[in-house]
């Protein structure tokens, strides 16, 4: 199953540091997505372009991770030779990340 | 999922007037006619229009250079000439940091609009004090924040430096009678800050009230992104009559609690989903948001859906602002070369590798080529940055992109020569060639103490 699956996201940019917010539909999936959408997994999702650190925000109440994303942008807005300069893409890149067999609570995609 | 908890929800109106904003513009080139349908339908008393990227100020320099009568946003005669009568009839300020790097020159426009309208009596103010390029120059070991260096490092590629200025010289306009507030660079979340702190008299030294003004301003300084823009996917989150989007707007009592909603019957939708994509956008620690007027919480904030197109936000909370404040220093750093062209229909993508080829190895000949330099295919590996991500099979378009940078502008030119070239020299079918040959300007950022910067109001009447 693909992350877009079970969640929604949106990037944004500062200097060469990208920021995701990954938003699970569901608040049911949330303690899943947790356990599933690791910093680790994420680094690795974008290896070969993210080349720093990544860090992950855990916002319970909004069933929500925030990814901030160290050395993303290859130098930033002002400086990357990148087609998408603001890192914007990377949000619904992260959307493909294989999550492998999972076995969902239920309720999946029934959100309000 | 957002549900409404009876128990601790304070409905909006319950006594206290309560203070109406709309989110007039979210960037530089937004759309005008929603700000306009605030203004006719919002029932608001403020419109506030953020229109400064990170870069913005920089490139406006260049253009005040230029010619000294410019400098401010492209679209600042437009929006106004769209919203300063029905603004005026109905008594609504406009705060907006259209001014970029030259709020004078953008007061005067104002003033002209509003006179051709015949608009007497309409003051219109003009915030200045953001500029500190002389302060940043005399300070040569003044380290820069990201990558290492000073101010000296960059030498005399330096052409404009601007302070994230907080909401006070907005809140002394607002005190002198403003109609219209102009501003070059100020913290975004100020512009929304100030009016609360002017209607309701709130301390600026309460930082949980100041961190709920800044989660209003938060919320809506990027305009659509809230309504339902940058949001829609169809089959997964669809958003109706996004053709018709309309702009936020929020309702903030005195006690700093607030609801985000549009107008009635506009396109878009306010749900607990497109909140919380905001209140995260751009937002790193979400415990610890800074800005020029306080250090934010935002994740202790919470959403409830209390009616068609209205959520409720609650729980910001706030430390004291940073003893200095930000400052975009921007600098010339060489040049873009680009080119593109199609290939299309049957044997598009090897034609496409072909021309790319070729590219690479005329540039690298001509000794234009370095490590940075990029040949992508736009359709396969572009957004990607050259790592192709999945099977890319048949084609039936696919654009070569090339990309450099370069120290000269004749290397960069180069660059776009040899794309063009392609019309003749490359592969069959190719089309639809596009060239660009850019000056980059770069910002760096530096810290500067609070007492070296003040912002300074001066009014006019038209």
């Amino acid at each position: 199953m693909l992350l877009q699956e079970m969640a929604h996201a949106r990037s944004g940019d500062k200097g060469d540091i990208s920021d995701i917010s990954v938003i699970a539909y569901n608040a049911m999936n949330y303690p899943l997505m947790l356990e599933l959408v690791t910093a680790e997994r994420v680094q690795q999702h974008f290896a070969g372009f993210v080349v720093g650190d990544v860090r992950r925000y855990e916002l319970p109440q909004l069933h929500a991770l925030k990814f901030v994303l160290d050395g993303a942008l290859d130098g930033g807005v002002t400086r990357s030779l990148n087609l998408d300069i603001h890192g914007k893409c990377l949000s619904s890149l992260l959307l493909g990340m294989e999550l492998g067999d999972v076995r969902e609570p239920s309720g999946f995609r029934e959100f309000e | 999922m957002y549900t409404l908890d009876m128990a601790t929800i304070h409905a909006p109106g319950n006594g206290q007037a309560a203070l109406r904003i709309g989110s007039g513009a979210g960037f530089a080139d937004d759309r005008i006619e929603p700000a306009v349908e605030l203004v006719e339908s919002g029932d608001i008393q403020y419109l506030v229009f953020e229109c400064l990227a990170e870069r913005s100020v920089a490139l406006a320099e260049l253009d005040r250079r230029r010619d000294p009568q410019r400098g401010y946003n492209p679209w600042l005669a437009d929006r106004m000439t769209a919203v300063l009568p029905g603004c005026a009839q109905r008594g609504i300020r406009i705060i907006t940091n259209m001014g970029a790097a030259n709020p004078r020159a953008a007061g005067a426009v104002v003033t002209e609009v509003a006179r051709a309208r015949q608009l007497h009596g309409l003051r219109v103010a003009v915030v200045t004090g953001d500029d500190v390029l002389d302060r940043v120059l005399d300070r040569p070991d003044l380290p820069l924040l990201e990558g290492g260096g000073s101010v000296g490092s960059l030498g005399d590629s330096i052409v404009s430096a601007h302070a994230y200025l907080g909401c006070e010289g907005i809140t002394d306009a607002l005190g002198q009678g403003a109609d219209v507030v102009i501003t070059g660079r100020i913290a975004d979340p100020s512009l929304y800050i100030a009016p609360l702190v002017h209607e309701f008299g709130w301390d600026t030294g309460d930082w949980n009230l100041m961190a709920k003004g800044a989660c209003v301003g938060h919320l809506l300084e990027c305009g659509a992104q809230v309504t339902g823009g940058y949001f829609a996917d169809p089959g997964y989150k669809d958003v109706p009559g996004l053709a018709d989007l309309g702009f936020p707007m929020a309702e903030v009592q005195r006690d700093g609690t607030f609801t985000i909603s549009k107008v009635e019957g506009s396109g878009g939708m306010v749900t607990g989903d497109t909140c919380t994509e905001q209140l995260l956008y751009e937002v790193h620690d979400p415990s610890a948001y800074t800005s020029a007027d306080v250090v934010a919480d935002f994740s202790t904030v919470r959403f409830a859906e209390i009616g068609q197109d209205t959520v409720l936000v609650r729980g910001a909370r706030g430390q004291r602002r940073p003893d200095n404040l930000k400052v975009s220093v921007g600098y010339r750093d060489g040049f873009t070369g680009e080119g593109q062209i199609s290939y299309a229909g049957p044997n598009a993508l090897a034609r496409a590798e072909l021309a790319r080829e070729v590219l690479r190895e005329r540039l690298e000949k001509r000794g234009i080529a370095s490590d940075s330099t990029r040949y992508e295919l736009i359709g396969v590996d572009s957004v990607t940055r050259g790592l192709s991500t999945g099977e890319s099979g048949a084609m039936n378009e696919v654009r070569v992109r090339v990309v450099g940078r370069t120290e000269s502008i004749d290397q960069a030119r180069g660059i776009a020569h040899e794309v063009s070239a392609m019309w003749l020299n490359g592969p069959a079918g190719g089309g639809g060639v596009a060239c660009s040959v850019t000056e980059r300007i770069a910002i760096a950022s530096v810290l500067l103490p609070r007492s070296e910067v003040t912002a300074t109001v001066t009014i006019s009447e038209v």
